[in-house]
């Protein structure tokens, strides 16, 4: 997964325990799950326990391959900077190793997305070591 | 204050402060002098009323309740409210209205506190930790932010935020795009259309036009809703509630002290909740709720089967919300509730009536709107629902979804304790 710098002023988070080493791991390009070394349960977002469990979780870093479980276009938002966005793609992208997260899926045309397509992450650093992952259509399978 | 029942032993505390009932009987068939019940309802004035703040809609609606249960002041030991903020959360509001009180529940589950904090008053009147509940609610949202709520009111550019929230922050969701997706997945899994969706709008509009207080009393035809304005794919501006200004009271007691006042009471036969998630992004399931478990509990606390239902008040922030809750209760099977409600059950002549005020879709929803629910449950049931009124409503079910589809609470209320 590359790095690429855009500008942007989303609200971005505050770097805190647990939270904090995925916005920095993703500045760096990797994109972190959590994997329970007691009972195998992965998890996103991170916590400081299992919530299968209730153990301490391991970092996992994953392939930033997934599909669109389930998605909406945004066509009236009123704040910024989004409303100067819109329309634009909110979904629930399924990592290949199981966990969900939010995104946006940008690089194509909203019309394009749908549930079950395939995905990729990139990374926009919003603030120095501060990475924040971002999805597009996956390119063909012949060529990845 | 707490009067002893004959036989029911007081507590050594409760006797050396002279206050409560003591440790009764839990179960309300062995002590059916304690069984909760409904005696009390109010609204303030909606659904818009730019002369209230959200305090003022606490008070409104509590006087209401006071002046139509017949219930002094003095005698309500117990309080529940959820705040909109910090001014008006359970301990402040307390203390604003004066309430000395031996129980307090501030329950934030969202939209669906009310439920819970029904759930939880009855099982302590029925305990005997206090005799009379009032729960409060107000909000004065539109006049005070507009109509902003459901599209990016709350997001500012550039903060930093913590939480479960920096996990969406970044991605520009509205409130409604969250709903919007549970929506999509369910088209995509079950075949559900708009035209399903459309069709709990338009039912609910139907009954919006019996209420003068409606925001939106109108008409319209599930064609007008599928061509008005696209919010957040697949939902349109009228699969969207309202956003208004409003509040309400309730007032529950025991069945005992019910004979003494105003109202014929209306029973707590059962109740129950969960949550599944709260953010969004964590909803592990999206086409079905924690409804699914807290649906069948409640009801088979209360002894009913959803057969023996005469209507229900669902949550409609949006068509989807009372589809999945329609689901989750099992008036249909997982899956099935788009052909359900194009079938008419629903509407105002059908076996189960929805939102007979005109629900948050038409009528009224100034942010947290289960306590409504409950209001127009308790009026259908009291058969005062006026033209409205659905014919020999003898068991009602109001159900709350707080959050994202987040937090479901289920309350089944009846004319009569089995």
């Amino acid at each position: 997964m590359t790095v690429e710098l855009r500008s942007c002023d989303q609200p971005w988070t505050r770097p805190i325990p647990v939270a904090g080493e995925f916005w920095a791991a993703a500045a760096e390009g990797r994109l972190l799950i959590q994997h329970c070394p007691a009972c195998g349960h992965r998890q996103f977002y991170p916590r400081a326990w299992c919530t299968a469990c209730g153990a301490e979780p391991a970092w996992e870093e994953v392939s930033g391959r997934g599909t669109v479980h389930t998605f909406t276009v945004i066509r009236q938002q009123g704040a910024k900077p989004f409303r100067d966005e819109i329309p634009y793609v909110v979904a629930i992208v399924e990592l290949e190793e199981g966990p969900r997260m939010m995104a946006n899926i940008t690089g194509c045309p909203v019309e394009d997305v749908s549930i079950g397509m395939a995905v990729r992450a990139y990374v926009v650093e919003a603030e120095p070591g501060v990475g924040v992952p971002f999805w597009e259509p996956a390119p063909p399978a012949s060529t990845s | 204050m707490g009067r002893p029942l004959p036989g029911a032993p007081l507590h050594p505390w409760a006797r050396s402060h002279g206050v409560g009932s003591g440790p009764v009987p839990i179960h309300s068939k062995d002590n059916p002098g304690r069984t909760p019940v409904i005696v009390g309802i109010g609204q303030s004035d909606y659904p818009k009323a730019p002369h209230l703040d959200g305090i003022g809609h606490h008070v409104q609606s509590a006087q209401r309740a006071l002046a139509d249960s017949g219930v002094a002041k003095a005698d309500i030991d117990g309080y529940a409210t959820v705040g909109m903020g910090n001014d008006d959360g359970a301990v402040n509001m307390a203390e604003y209205l004066g309430i000395n009180h031996r129980y307090i529940d501030g329950t934030m589950t969202g939209g669906s506190s009310f439920e819970f904090h029904v759930q939880h008053a009855s099982e302590a009147i029925r305990a005997g930790l206090c005799d009379t509940v009032l729960i409060t609610y107000g909000s004065d949202f539109l006049s005070r932010m507009g109509r902003t709520l459901g599209t990016g009111g709350f997001a500012r550019a550039g903060q930093h935020v913590g939480g479960a929230a920096q996990w969406e922050a970044p991605y520009g969701n509205t409130l409604v795009g969250a709903y919007a997706m549970a929506a999509k997945r369910h088209m995509h899994e079950y075949g559900t259309t708009p035209e399903h969706l459309a069709e709990i709008a338009v039912g609910v509009r139907e009954y919006a036009g019996l209420n003068p207080d409606a925001m939106y009393r109108d008409p319209i035809t599930v064609e007008d809703v599928i061509n008005s304005r696209m919010v957040a794919d697949p939902l349109h501006k009228l699969d969207c509630c309202v956003v208004s200004d409003g509040g309400g009271a309730l007032i529950l007691t025991t069945a005992e002290r019910a004979r003494d006042l105003r109202q014929p009471p209306v029973y707590v036969l059962g109740s129950a909740g969960g949550e599944t998630h709260w953010n969004i992004s964590q909803m592990p399931d999206f086409t079905s709720t924690a409804a699914a478990r807290c649906g069948p509990e409640a009801l088979a606390r209360a002894g009913v089967t959803t057969d023996d239902v005469d209507t229900i008040q669902f949550y409609d922030s949006f068509t989807i919300t009372v589809l999945l809750l329609l689901e989750g209760l099992g008036f249909c099977k997982k899956g099935e509730g788009g052909p359900f409600v194009a079938e008419g059950h629903l509407r105002r002549g059908g076996d189960l009536p929805l939102n007979t005020d005109g629900g948050g879709l038409s009528s009224c929803h100034s942010g947290m709107r289960g306590i409504f629910l409950l209001i127009e449950a308790t009026k259908q049931l009291r058969h005062q629902a006026g033209e409205a009124q659905v014919p020999d409503c003898e068991i009602a079910v109001a159900c709350g979804s707080g959050g994202w589809l987040s937090a479901i609470g289920t309350v089944v209320l009846g004319r009569s304790h089995p």
